[in-house]
């Protein structure tokens, strides 16, 4: 590759070179200023600002969808539009951590390594990017280790904190099997192919029939390495340990932006490998032996009725939003398992809506741990009168996770009803449903808690007019896409038809 | 199609008056309430004027008004109103209005928060019957759990916690089954006639043709959820926990219009959609309604708390009107209907009675009280005149309707059977049992309490409500016409319509 090619190639990857520079920026400055934190927060969301501009630029460049020889850096990265939708989540959503750092107390004994905090933000971000449009096994692995490594640190990042070092460890253990797991799969795929491109195997599955076990295996193993970035039950074991170790903020961040950067891999692998072409109706025609509707489907109805049930039991609301972020992947599994066009519109629509609920939800869980320093449901008692403003913003977006009308959450379920029962998939929608009447249990037992139990303590609390401006944020959408959804599915649609 | 805003203003006037609150000082507890009664009274005088619009002489959906809402799915906004939607909501604004006024002294705490609840509550009840989107009324319907929640869950009893959550997890659990079931059917419209509609006139013709093995599930996806909202035995359970618990003003409102929603929607979905569904299960859900309106009855017998016993009477009424809906005659639907308002207004006066004397006395427990005929006078003979219209005495309200229900159902084809007509009545007779039994109780005999001697009677606001509600009592009993005219024409061509499609001649 000549240094010409390499420089007409850089349009693929506008956004994560502007990422690459601020990181380069944050580190430089901090070792010049070191003292000067917030400023480091403003850098952050200037480049966060300028790559989401170019990302959303790239929405209306036109890139090859083909596999030709002359697409980004040799086809190893793609920046198709469902890749674009999905770096657009997570851009916002690291927007909204660089905000809610700002308001974390737990944070401020850490405030000295403060460049160092965001610089890691911007280092998981960058894999993130890449991970997304990724198209080769290689560059899936590398990314997904970048994203790995800077949120190991980021989960221990309150050195002092046990429960945080707790958190990086079991979280690093974890990792680093699947990764392992992942590595070998790809290895494995790699003997048996001899590429590592996506389009090279799809092609080569067009031409022959692998049947072999080892595919299967070696395609599972693969996902393995997706499944615990999605925490997709089995490889969710990690999940409720980091979230409730972790600080608030990188809890937030993981529950919404490596979720996101792990959907969009599946989705990339599944329809850059194994579909062979999408019927007039919108569904895949799948290529080669690997059972995904099988697969999904079971991960599906095992991820949500674990995550449903285990939420149930939890005291503590970080480890509950923990479990309810992983019944969310399951619901997102379910519409992923559908195979076509209308279920991957499912998941985009139910995408959008998570970003701005569970943002929401962890965004007040901090606020409300600022005040009382405790996340334990005991603590919540008489909160709803103590704080009637957001604990009314808590409320919507309880309700909204919990999928009822008129908030959003509904229109998500919805949507992913419809594309289930669209599939003839009924058993799954009925099991989906079922999970949500059990989710409603533990969400509302927050409600429950903060309205209708009295607390000992009744002194009122008043937010912070920046507090107030996020969460309303974060608020009026949830409820105005719950009453007004088109624009929202007008987005998912141009996103997922090319 | 025609136009018309009278609807969407009835509708949307309790929310705009709920935004409007936030903004009032939370000390102002007496602006605050009478501000929640003005909005709902505007509410009410809104909603007689739609009744003014409204032609009784037609069947189909009326004072129309749609407008996009999901272009893709063809999903709209859109409201209109036949004969049972009008009656539905003038029972509901009416209902609203008297129970904001009863909570005057029944709701010490949170005032603001608690008519912020009631209004978002009625704009959910409104919508619910005036939605002619079965999306539309999804929203709506679903959209009243949550107030509903918060309603019993804070201002009601000691038991209030276990009562909200048990109401709101069995209403749920009913209401997702509609919603597969309602995402089924949209779907099934759309490969019948290859464009997506969620219009209820156009799914009553494609609903018929769904074949029956299918048509069965969605018929009892439907039907469950609203057997549990009506309640229908064996799903009663959640109703005494609920109703005990709850606060006089949230009683009313729950056996004055919530229950309602489910018979609403067993005769607005459940049959016109899948007629033969209906005319198969017809003898067991009717069956079932047989069995609450005795087991309802004698569980009331033993009762020994006065609210729980009004709470399963309620099972015994609602099970009269179940009877008279899976009956399809047109003496049947006409007398269901006309007792779904009649319950409304007699065991909303009961609660309202019993609530009164409960803010009073801090017990409901019968054995407490005795002979206090001659100490509140008044209030006795309110009680008396309104268990006496619960009972179903000739001459007030709730003779009509079980009369009405009782002869359509005797001579019903579709049941076919004339003992369900026979056990039925008998449950009229256990209904004198326990409510006079009650009343006895509580009222003759020497004074069981001397604290009882204190006792003062009606006040003029309680007075008031409760001869309100008795003027209406009385109006249905000595001229049921004026109500009965209104749904005339809608009951008569969804009989018609129904019987037809099941080739069975009336």
């Amino acid at each position: 590759m000549n240094s010409l090619n390499f420089f007409n190639n850089l349009g693929y990857a506008w956004p994560e070179t502007i990422i690459t520079l601020f990181l380069a920026i944050l580190v430089i400055y901090n070792l010049v200023y070191p003292q000067a934190r917030r400023a480091l927060g403003i850098i952050s969301l200037l480049g966060i600002a300028l790559a989401l501009g170019f990302t959303i630029q790239q929405m209306w460049t036109q890139f090859p969808t083909d596999p030709s020889w002359l697409s980004g850096f040799t086809r190893m990265l793609i920046p198709d539009k469902i890749g674009i939708f999905f770096k657009v989540i997570i851009l916002i959503a690291t927007a909204y951590v660089v905000l809610f750092t700002e308001f974390s107390e737990e944070l401020r004994g850490t405030f000295d390594r403060a460049g160092e905090y965001y610089a890691l933000i911007f280092g998981m971000l960058l894999g993130m990017m890449f991970m997304i449009s990724a198209n080769n096994f290689i560059l899936l692995y590398v990314s997904l280790e970048l994203v790995s490594y800077s949120s190991y640190v980021l989960a221990g990042f309150m050195k002092t904190s046990e429960r945080s070092s707790e958190a990086s460890m079991k979280y690093i253990i974890y990792g680093g099997v699947a990764s392992g797991i992942m590595l070998f799969g790809i290895s494995l795929m790699f003997g048996m192919t001899g590429t590592f491109y996506y389009f090279d195997i799809s092609r080569l599955l067009m031409m022959i029939n692998i049947n072999s076990v080892l595919f299967l295996i070696s395609g599972i193993m693969i996902f393995t390495g997706i499944g615990y970035k999605i925490s997709s039950v089995p490889f969710h074991f990690w999940t409720p340990d980091v979230y409730e170790g972790a600080p608030t903020t990188i809890t937030a961040y993981l529950s919404v932006a490596s979720k996101a950067a792990g959907f969009a891999a599946l989705i990339h692998l599944v329809r850059n490998c194994f579909v062979g072409a999408v019927a007039t109706d919108g569904y895949w025609v799948m290529l080669s032996h690997f059972y995904w509707k099988e697969l999904l489907v079971y991960l599906a109805i095992l991820t949500m009725t674990v995550g449903n049930l285990t939420a149930l039991w939890q005291d503590n609301l970080k480890r509950m939003l923990a479990y309810s972020s992983i019944a969310h992947a399951g619901y997102l599994l379910a519409a992923m398992s559908v195979l076509s066009n209308q279920g991957l519109i499912a998941m985009v629509v139910y995408f959008s809506v998570y970003l701005l609920m569970n943002l929401g939800a962890f965004f007040i869980v901090i606020l409300i741990q600022n005040k009382t320093g405790s996340e334990n449901i005991d603590d919540y008692n008489g909160l709803g009168t103590r704080m009637p403003f957001l604990g009314a913003c808590l409320g919507i977006f309880l309700v909204s996770l919990t999928g009822l009308p008129p908030t959003a959450g509904f229109i998500g379920k919805l949507y992913l009803f419809l594309a289930l029962v669209d599939a003839k998939m009924i058993i799954l929608a009925i099991i989906a449903l079922l999970n949500s009447v059990i989710s409603l249990y533990y969400y509302i037992r927050v409600l429950r808690h903060m309205y209708l139990t009295k607390g000992n303590n009744e002194s009122p609390i008043t937010p912070s007019f920046g507090s107030v401006l996020i969460a309303l944020s974060l608020a009026v959408p949830v409820l105005l896409f719950g009453i007004y959804f088109t624009p929202l599915i007008e987005w998912a649609k141009t996103v997922v038809l090319r | 199609m025609e136009q018309n805003l009278i609807l969407l203003y009835t509708l949307f006037a309790p929310l705009v008056g709920a935004m409007l609150l936030l903004f009032l000082p939370k000390e102002k507890e007496g602006l605050i309430r009478a501000f929640g009664i003005g909005v709902s009274l505007i509410t009410f005088f809104l909603s007689l004027a739609a009744w003014s619009m409204f032609d009784a002489s037609k069947a189909e959906f009326q004072l129309q008004q749609q407008f996009l809402w999901l272009s893709r799915y063809n999903i709209s906004f859109h409201i209109g109103a036949d004969g049972l939607s009008m009656i539905m909501v003038l029972l509901t604004t009416f209902l609203t209005t008297l129970t904001l006024w009863t909570s005057w002294s029944g709701i010490a705490k949170k005032v603001k928060e608690f008519t912020f609840f009631m209004l978002i509550l009625e704009v959910g009840m409104l919508g619910v019957f005036v939605s002619v989107d079965l999306f539309l009324f999804y929203v709506f319907w679903e959209a009243m759990l949550i107030p509903m929640y918060f309603i019993i869950g804070i201002w009601g009893g000691e038991q209030r916690i276990y009562a909200s959550i048990k109401f709101f997890i069995y209403t749920m659990a009913g209401s997702l089954l509609m919603l597969v079931a309602i995402i089924w059917l949209f779907m099934y419209a759309y490969n019948d006639v290859h464009m997506y509609t969620s219009n209820i006139n156009d799914l009553y013709k494609i609903g018929p043709k769904i074949p029956f093995e299918i048509q069965k599930w969605l018929f009892l996806a439907f039907t469950i959820s609203f057997a549990i909202k009506v309640p229908l035995f064996p799903f009663h359970t959640w109703l005494p926990d609920a109703h005990v618990q709850a606060p006089t003003a949230g009683s009313v409102i729950l056996a004055g219009v919530l229950l309602k929603m489910g018979t609403y929607g067993l005769l607005r979905f459940s049959i016109p959609l899948f007629p033969q569904s209906a005319h198969y299960f017809a003898p067991a859900i009717s069956t079932l309604a047989v069995i609450g309106i005795i087991y309802g009855a004698l569980v009331a017998m033993v009762q020994t708390d006065m609210k729980k016993l009004v709470a399963y009477s309620s099972v015994a009424h609602l099970g009269f009107v179940v009877l008279g809906i899976f009956a399809l005659t047109p003496e049947s639907v006409q007398g269901a209907i006309i007792q779904m308002v009649n319950h409304g207004l007699s065991t909303g006066a009961l609660f309202i009675l019993v609530g009164a004397i409960y803010e009073r006395t801090h017990t409901r427990e019968i054995d407490a009280y005795g002979g206090i005929a001659p100490i509140v006078p008044v209030y006795s003979t309110l009680l008396l005149i309104v268990s006496l219209s619960s009972i179903g005495l000739p001459g007030l309200n709730g003779f009509i309707g079980e009369f009405l229900i009782l002869i359509g159902a005797f001579k019903s084809p579709v049941l076919n059977n004339w003992m369900f007509s026979i056990v039925a009545a008998s449950g009229v007779i256990f209904a004198a049992v326990y409510l006079l039994w009650m009343y006895q109780r509580v009222v003759f005999g020497p004074v069981k309490n001397e604290g009882l001697r204190a006792l003062k009677d009606v006040t003029a606001r309680e007075f008031t409500i409760v001869a309100l509600l008795l003027v209406f009592i009385v109006w249905i009993g000595v001229y049921p016409a004026t109500f009965m005219k209104i749904t005339e024409a809608s009951t008569a061509k969804l009989i018609k319509e129904t019987l037809t499609t099941l080739s069975i001649r009336y």
